[in-house]
């Protein structure tokens, strides 16, 4: 079965939903066709503006385990090369590559005439839409440019409406997470016109001191600055920024573009659940390369295959409803965990979770378990007394579909918090009680 | 290739790179399996986390204090059997963690940092004699200089460590690597008196007066006899002279190109005919009187021999070693004929024969099988002055017995002298 996976994001066409986002990766032509050869579907070029001068060195990055970069943060600026050489190659970009969304990231100081010149210089350029950069943490901020107009509302509509008045091309505005709420930036925008939403920009951080000198990564000559976080950590909570939005009425009627620790089809196919018509990946591409975009493609058309979508738009918001506030959910919904005894390795770590980090609901005493040829030790048992059935045991479990969280029946009919506390009826009325 | 290359690590030591993956695959069992396999119990895994957080000198120190001889443990324990055997990660992954690797890592580290990682007690006056230098001394000793006894261990050989220094498969342990984390016990003022044969240059009267108490972990005896004629014949060696000899000189003047008979199946064994082919023979052949299944080295050493190309005679029981010319023949028994090999040298490797004498003079019980009967929990002889642990008891073991053996026979010792204070 053929997959379509081209996309529309506010008018702005690509032939799959994968787009670079705005960064290294994109920092000018050659490379930007070079990504589209490869297969990547869109790109936002590396945010334009009255050219910088960056520092050395400017990434620092957190490992876990084996796995190198689990987060990555920076501190480099926007766009260091001219703006006409900028522009002259997005117009051979296009020209090359007519059916591959170019985007633009824009970023001036907070004139409307500024503005008004660079949106315009952009209409010219052959560019399919354009990017406002309202969410970099570090460096320009300071400068009175992104995130310092992302985290004033009523500064991201006016640039907004400044931009919306020459732009001839769908206009995206992207956001940062650096907010108490992403909601009041998501709608000013939309009140000031915006097409369509990205987010997330990154996320302030430190990342880290070296223990031998005291020095403070990223180290520029002993002194750091603070960085936009990014990569596989900050994954969540671009997840929840984009639901967020997506159930929002005000401003979720725009398009969005998911940004935030994307580095496999799953986790684009997951920000596309929950409200995002497309994806931008930025650090799994400085990982490893243009290259993974094949098996973006690859996996997104088997999955649509598998789920029997002839679209990848098909996925879009099909799980955003699932999120919901806390006092909807039922509290009368209750699971257990089961233990697959022929799994168990009788590591003992549901145990101790359970026994220093939950509600003490196991015991060693159950089934034996073969921990080694020969070997055999008592396997846990669950305390269902005692289990608030939190999850915690099958978080940790190393094995495979060893534990299980299992629906319990519990003759209570779904009650929640907020239908709860308008019946006025006891605590003892619930399942969840006293456990 | 050079000698040396041919007695390099056979598991060589892990990069950085290499113990960080190899840490991360360990899972933090509570009550872990490994630990439990482990007869010495080492916390495996408290120090493959520490390992994981660039604690190394942690990591080092719950090792080492569990074990002292951790260093050489780490190279020549049967880990398939013990530790790594044990591992969950064998059912999840079809490969356990590489629990000793990562220990060789650690202790490594612990030596070339030449880090001290324990200090002696304050002296509590007793007076502890340790006979024999190997395993289970240096672990009774390593114990109680802790605990504040002033340590005197006597051995006969030039060097401590026993077996651990004269006997392991050089591509397993050399003697550098097992005399490195002897210095421990040197820093912990434990006294070594050596190329001294207690019971001939010191008379065990001597010691018992000078002595509060004495462990015994004078391990076993020479390689035992054939007990079949033309044993004594030129070229007949026996394996733990051989092994001493190409561990203690250098390689050349062990060299030896004609064919190897080694007689016996043990790891010793098998130890000995796979160094006979580094070495140089034409060809190298185990002569057993049983069949391939009854061998009793393990799995893995018999597959190391296989890859050695080294050979077996299965069924084939020694009658008699005669002369051949210039050669050695081997006549032994095969269902029933008489079969002849033929070779230039011929290796006796059955096991060790038995002390009986010395402990039937100290008035120390022996088993039917003449191993010292020891109190399980204190290594308590029958003789209260006396305990001993490790070969001589175990009838012959892994080091890591003989450890673990030496730390009980330390707390029994302690044991004696706390209850006398709170009498």
């Amino acid at each position: 079965m053929a997959v379509d996976l081209s996309i529309n994001l506010a008018g702005i066409r690509s032939p799959n939903p994968f787009w670079l986002a705005s960064g290294p990766p994109t920092n000018e032509g050659p490379m930007i066709m070079r990504a589209f050869e490869a297969g990547w579907g869109g790109a936002v070029w590396k945010t334009l503006g009255e050219p910088i001068v960056n520092v050395s060195s400017r990434l620092g990055s957190i490992d876990y385990g084996t796995r190198r970069m689990l987060g990555l943060n920076n501190i480099e600026l926007i766009t260091d090369r001219p703006l006409a050489k900028n522009f002259q190659e997005i117009d051979e970009v296009k020209k090359r590559f007519p059916d591959n969304a170019v985007v633009v990231s824009l970023m001036v100081e907070s004139k409307r005439e500024a503005w008004h010149e660079i949106v315009k210089r952009t209409n010219d350029s052959g560019a399919d839409g354009i990017e406002l950069n309202f969410g970099c943490p570090h460096g320009m901020s300071e400068r009175g440019m992104g995130a310092a107009m992302g985290q004033v509302p009523d500064y991201t509509c006016m640039v907004t409406e400044w931009v919306k008045e020459v732009a001839k091309v769908p206009v995206l505005v992207k956001l940062t997470p650096n907010v108490t709420s992403i909601l009041p930036p998501a709608r000013a925008a939309v009140n000031g016109g915006a097409d369509g939403l990205s987010l997330i920009n990154t996320i302030n951080s430190v990342m880290g001191v070296d223990l031998d000198t005291w020095d403070v990564y990223p180290n520029v000559g002993g002194q750091s600055a603070h960085g936009g976080y990014c990569g596989p950590a900050v994954k969540p909570i671009a997840l929840a920024m984009v639901n967020e939005i997506a159930r929002d009425w005000r401003s979720g009627r725009v398009p969005l573009s998911g940004i935030g620790g994307i580095e496999t089809w799953k986790d684009a196919v997951e920000f596309l659940l929950l409200g995002a018509t497309g994806v931008q990946v930025c650090t799994a591409v400085m990982h490893y390369g243009y290259r993974i975009v094949e098996d973006l493609i690859d996996g997104a058309t088997s999955y649509c295959e598998s789920k029997g979508l002839a679209r990848v738009t098909d996925l879009v918001g099909q799980a955003a409803k699932k999120v919901t506030d806390w006092g909807k959910l039922d509290l009368n919904y209750v699971i257990k965990p089961r233990i697959d005894y022929e799994k168990c390795v009788g590591c003992n770590l549901c145990y101790t979770a359970c026994a220093d980090g939950a509600h003490q609901a196991f015991a060693l005493d159950g089934p034996p378990v073969k921990v080694a040829d020969g070997t055999t030790r008592p396997g846990p048992r669950v305390l269902d007394d005692q289990c608030v059935g939190c999850n915690l045991c099958h978080l940790v479990c190393p094995v495979p579909s060893c534990i299980t969280m299992t629906r319990q029946e519990t003759g209570h009919r779904p009650m929640t918090y907020e239908e709860f506390t308008a019946s006025g009826l006891p605590r003892t009325a619930l399942a969840g009680y006293g456990s | 290739m050079t000698f040396e290359e041919r007695f390099t690590d056979l598991v060589p030591a892990l990069t950085k790179a290499d113990a960080v993956a190899a840490a991360s695959a360990c899972l933090y069992c509570a009550d872990a399996p490994c630990t439990k396999a482990c007869p010495t119990h080492i916390d495996v895994p408290a120090f493959i986390r520490k390992i994981s957080t660039d604690n190394l000198k942690g990591a080092a120190r719950v090792i080492l204090s569990a074990n002292v001889l951790g260093g050489s443990c780490a190279r020549v324990c049967p880990v398939e059997e013990l530790c790594e055997g044990a591992c969950v990660q064998n059912r999840l992954r079809h490969e356990p963690v590489r629990i000793a690797r990562l220990q060789r890592y650690a202790t490594d580290a612990a030596i070339s940092h030449e880090w001290k990682l324990f200090e002696k007690g304050p002296m509590n006056g007793r007076k502890v004699a340790c006979v024999g230098a190997g395993p289970a001394s240096l672990s009774a000793a390593f114990v109680l200089a802790q605990k504040g006894y002033a340590v005197t261990v006597y051995d006969e050989r030039e060097l401590p460590g026993g077996l651990d220094t004269y006997a392991m498969a050089d591509y397993k342990l050399k003697i550098p690597a097992a005399q490195a984390e002897i210095e421990t016990l040197k820093d912990l003022g434990v006294t070594f008196v050596m190329k001294t044969t207690v019971g001939r240059d010191v008379p065990f009267a001597e010691l018992e007066a000078k002595s509060d108490a004495i462990f015994l972990g004078i391990g076993l005896g020479g390689t035992a006899r054939l007990g079949i004629p033309g044993e004594g014949e030129p070229g007949v060696v026996d394996a733990l002279s051989f092994i001493e000899k190409l561990k203690t000189a250098p390689y050349a003047q062990s060299a030896f190109s004609g064919e190897v008979l080694v007689i016996g199946a043990g790891n010793t064994a098998i130890d000995a005919v796979t160094q006979s082919k580094r070495l140089g023979a034409k060809s190298a052949t185990i002569v057993y009187r049983r069949g391939e299944e009854d061998m009793p080295c393990f799995d893995y050493e018999y597959e190391l021999a296989k890859k050695d190309g080294c050979r077996f005679e299965f069924g084939a029981r020694p009658k008699r070693i005669e002369r051949s010319g210039d050669r050695l023949a081997l006549v032994c028994e095969r269902e029933g004929r008489e079969v002849s090999f033929l070779g230039d040298r011929i290796i006796r490797a059955i096991g060790q024969a038995k002390r009986r004498e010395m402990f039937d003079t100290l008035g120390i019980a022996l088993d039917d099988q003449g191993r010292v009967l020891v109190d399980s929990a204190s290594q308590r002889t029958s003789n209260p002055r006396y305990f001993a642990g490790g070969d001589c008891v175990n009838g012959g073991q892994e080091a890591v017995n003989a450890v673990a053996a030496g730390k009980r026979a330390a707390a029994g010792i302690d044991a004696t002298f706390a209850l006398r204070q709170v009498a």
